[in-house]
């Protein structure tokens, strides 16, 4: 390989390289972003669970069935 | 545009940059013909796209910044800091290509003397410098109209750079595009076409990846402050 090849090589790379990084640092934040909407969707589910006994629908009521 | 590309916009923008760039690598290493300047020419094919991507990235932000100072569209703002942050992306891969090709071709990493670099290089350190400016104050209405300001004088400076090798009194950076058209055979101005096209659709798509990551940010920040 020549020396005028491998500065051909190099800026191309470089390029390359630049894209690579940028679409690596923003995979890491998408996976931030998937983590914490994992996170906020288990709090929410959680406060729904110990929500609904006290927000039951108010007319139903208990029968005595049989 | 059919229903999957509708459905993905930003899967479909990111297969039709791929498709772009391998067509563009094809095209300047297999199609594109050597010329009397050798084989370090071929950077051109990149190393100039890249550059006019850089103004274009930060054209459009000054746009962005001028439609929030004048109608204050939501995300105006936002829009312009990323398109700012991609041309500074884009800036420092023209300088560090332009460096590369520099020391094939004149034997020096940086010439001095020569307007158009330091011209693009002063641009580019404003626009560094948009940064600075930007988280130094506290985020809301202040913020967002210091920063739309800055982007609308750095503006000026596009002109100025892409006009300086024209105006230049040494002639060391060379002219391709003349009044008189490119001064390149047929195919290689299809190449540097090609290659254009595969960068300015590089930049969108990378200014929307970003523009949708943190949108998602603000919006799982308000969403988290909201439940807790």
């Amino acid at each position: 390989m020549t020396a005028e090849e491998k500065y051909v090589a190099a800026a191309y790379l470089v390029v390359f390289g630049f894209v690579l990084v940028y679409v690596v640092i923003m995979a890491a934040k998408v996976a931030r972003l998937q983590r914490e909407v994992g996170e906020l969707a288990e709090l929410a589910r959680r406060r729904r669970d110990r929500d609904e006994p006290a927000t039951a629908d108010p007319e139903r009521q208990e029968m005595r069935v049989g | 545009m059919s229903t999957w590309s509708r459905n993905n916009p930003l899967t479909a923008l990111a297969a039709a940059t791929t498709l772009l760039l391998g067509v563009s690598i094809v095209l300047v290493f297999f199609y594109a013909p050597v010329d009397q300047d050798g084989l370090n020419q071929k950077i051109f094919y990149f190393h100039v796209p890249i550059a006019i991507t850089s103004y274009a990235c930060f054209g459009w932000g000054a746009l962005k910044a001028f439609l929030h100072l004048w109608k204050r569209p939501p995300g105006a703002d936002l829009e312009s800091y990323v398109a700012i942050h991609q041309g500074v992306i884009f800036g420092a891969m023209t300088l560090v290509t332009g460096s590369i090709w520099a020391k094939v071709r004149w034997t020096h990493w940086w010439v001095w003397g020569d307007e158009q670099l330091v011209l693009f290089l002063v641009l580019f350190l404003f626009y560094c410098a948009y940064f600075m400016l930007r988280f130094s104050v506290e985020p809301g209405p202040q913020r967002a109209n210091l920063s739309a300001v800055y982007a609308l004088f750095g503006v000026v400076l596009i002109p100025i750079s892409f006009m300086a090798i024209r105006l230049a009194s040494s002639y060391v950076h060379p002219t391709v595009f003349t009044s008189s058209g490119p001064q390149m055979a047929g195919s290689q101005f299809f190449t540097f076409c090609v290659c254009l096209a595969a960068m300015l659709v590089l930049a969108y798509f990378l200014y929307r990846f970003e523009l949708a990551g943190k949108r998602l940010d603000a919006d799982l920040k308000a969403l988290r402050e909201h439940l807790a």
